[in-house]
């Protein structure tokens, strides 16, 4: 549970292209970290090497090394399939199962990692649902497709889904950016929850909403088009809002750009 | 923008219909002030001509509709009218019956039992061979195959649909019967108990079996059923394949949960229409069966003929219309068949997953 992710020195590429440049950043556990910054910067692409969900992209690789609670998640022998189970993801596109109900995928992640057990899978299914803020709003139709959801109650099933788990860290890869502002609300709750049991980073457009949930936000910025993105500061968010080192960081966040 | 600025970025924009009931309109919804009347003079010239192309247009379209459709009832009422008079002149079953006698107009004695469960038979053989090797080539090509080696595979596959089928049909006949005896042999020795690999009514030997058909028709019909497969594979949503990653699904377990539900509707359409091609699959066929005296017992290693390769055998001997009734009375039944397989083919291949 709720593990600590170290990033040392890592570099990403895709081909030929150096898309981030020696990032460095702590993650402590139940904590939410925020990573910020323009379109294009990396901060996406970073988040995506946390649980080798970049790998999914041919010619995509990663030099540098990522520890969660010590042991290097690029290591030779580790599987990314096994780290993928440790290391939850949210998207920003609501993207739950349209085949299968709403209860098959809370435990999708469950039945894939071979639990078969149908009152476990039960159990588990309303635990993630409560976790996620949803039950109440499903409980009756548990067994409808989850397509049929509003979108906000699709991106909470899809946080009860990677939650269900029990992951030691949940990325969120810009949850809110499809959702109006009252769903927007709702996840950015569960978020305050959630960060009680798990270590949470965040990747979000909306500098509110960084200041909002999360305890430590890391800003990314680029040189110019096509040079490598790079980590600018890290601090407590506290800081960066109100008194950044940075006098980019000070120029983002107070809007003269980006 | 509003609705001005849209106008005059396009001084010679045309009004969809009327284009002088359309100016109110834009003016009530933004309160620009109204057109001036010259602009609206224009604009209504303008619309008159459009609307005759329009006009023009439609017409040739909804006739193109109507000739497909009416082409096809032509054709069904052609098989019928024709085929009326020799179906009441025919003194056998016409279901059940295994003989197929025309030579005598005054003695006409035919039935499609053996053409029916030789086309069906040669054409379900077929389809059971033909779709997991489409499957597995499909799912192949979008997720496993190397991005370089993708293309020139898909290719290859294309190409084999465009291979003319009098060719399959040789290839069929001299190459792969031959050299199918072994094992067609080994398979009626070990399971002769088992009805479809029975001894038929013809020799194993020769090659000339549904046995031989029923591959050349499965690789025939192999293309369509792998390019309309792989092209639903291909189009499984991105966010759902990375949503299976990320839970830790390997790569076949994203495949069963996401690729194979979204694209499993496309499948099956497509191998309803590859079962289509081979109920009417003719040439090859043809020269692949050795004929028999005997009727058909429903074996693998029957020979014969299907609906297609009867009536193209006897096209040459057509002089007379009670004998000639009979063969497209034979069609007929080819006809319905097909358009019905196609019919839930299409139903299901159109049928879209929800996501």
């Amino acid at each position: 549970m709720a593990k600590r992710i170290d990033i040392k020195d890592v570099d990403i590429y895709y081909g030929k292209f150096h898309a981030v440049e020696g990032v460095t950043v702590s993650v402590p556990p139940k904590n939410v970290t925020a990573f910020i910054g323009p379109s294009g910067c990396g901060k996406s692409t970073v988040l995506r090497t946390l649980n080798r969900m970049h790998e999914v992209i041919p010619g995509a690789r990663v030099e540098g090394q990522v520890l969660l609670d010590g042991e290097d998640i690029y290591g030779t022998n580790v599987d990314p399939v096994q780290v993928r189970r440790t290391i939850g993801m949210v998207f920003q596109q609501p993207n739950p199962f349209p085949t299968m109900s709403i209860r098959d995928n809370v435990v999708a992640g469950l039945k894939l990692a071979g639990t078969r057990d149908k009152k476990k899978l039960d159990e588990v299914a309303e635990r993630a649902l409560r976790g996620a803020n949803l039950w109440t709003e499903v409980k009756d139709r548990l067994n409808k497709p989850g397509s049929g959801l509003s979108g906000g109650q699709q991106q909470r099933l899809c946080i009860a889904r990677a939650i269900a788990v029990q992951p030691d860290v949940l990325l969120m890869d810009e949850p809110c950016s499809a959702l109006d502002p009252i769903s927007t609300l709702a996840i950015e709750d569960l978020i305050g929850q959630l960060k009680q049991d798990y270590t949470i980073v965040i990747v979000t457009h909306n500098m509110q909403q960084a200041a909002r949930v999360s305890d430590q936000t890391a800003f990314f910025n680029l040189a110019g088009v096509g040079q490598p993105g790079r980590l600018i500061e890290c601090n407590d968010t506290e800081k960066i809002f109100s008194n950044p080192e940075e006098k980019a960081t000070e120029d983002y966040i107070s809007g003269r750009f980006g | 923008m509003n609705n001005r600025d849209v106008t005059k970025s396009r001084p010679g924009a045309p009004v969809p219909s009327g284009g002088q009931g359309e100016t109110p309109m834009i003016g009530a919804m933004s309160n620009d002030p109204p057109e001036p009347p010259a602009r609206t003079l224009g604009e209504a010239e303008g619309a008159a001509s459009r609307r005759r192309a329009d006009l023009i247009f439609r017409w040739l379209a909804t006739g193109s509709g109507i000739a497909v459709v009416l082409s096809i009832a032509l054709i069904g009422i052609f098989l019928l009218i024709q085929s009326v008079p020799s179906l009441a002149a025919n003194k056998a079953s016409f279901l059940f019956s295994a003989e197929f006698l025309t030579t005598d107009p005054a003695n006409l004695r035919f039935g499609i039992r053996d053409l029916l469960a030789v086309t069906v038979l040669s054409s379900a053989f077929a389809l059971l061979l033909a779709m997991p090797v489409a499957l597995g080539i499909a799912l192949f090509l979008t997720h496993y195959a190397p991005a370089g080696l993708r293309r020139p595979l898909a290719y290859v596959i294309d190409v084999l649909a465009a291979v003319p089928s009098i060719v399959y049909g040789l290839w069929g006949f001299l190459v792969l019967g031959p050299a199918l005896v072994p094992f067609a042999e080994w398979l009626n020795q070990s399971l002769s108990w088992f009805p479809l690999f029975a001894t038929g009514n013809v020799s194993i030997a020769g090659g000339g079996t549904i046995f031989t058909a029923g591959i050349v028709l499965a690789i025939m019909i192999l293309p369509i059923i792998t390019a309309l497969t792989r092209d639903a594979f291909r189009q499984t949503p991105a966010r759902h394949i990375e949503g299976a990653l990320a839970l830790g699904a390997t790569r076949w377990e994203m495949i069963r949960t996401t690729v194979l539900p979204f694209g499993r509707s496309a499948y099956v359409g497509a191998s309803m229409l590859g079962l289509g091609r081979a109920l009417g699959e003719t040439v090859a066929v043809l020269i692949i069966l050795r004929t028999s005296a005997s009727a058909s017992g429903f074996s693998l290693f029957d020979g014969g003929y299907t609906f297609a390769s009867k009536i193209a055998s006897a096209a040459s001997e057509f002089s007379q219309p009670l004998p000639t009734g009979a063969y497209i009375a034979a069609g007929l039944v080819l006809f319905v068949l097909t358009f019905v397989v196609n019919a839930i083919g299409r139903a299901i291949a159109g049928e879209k997953v929800r996501g």
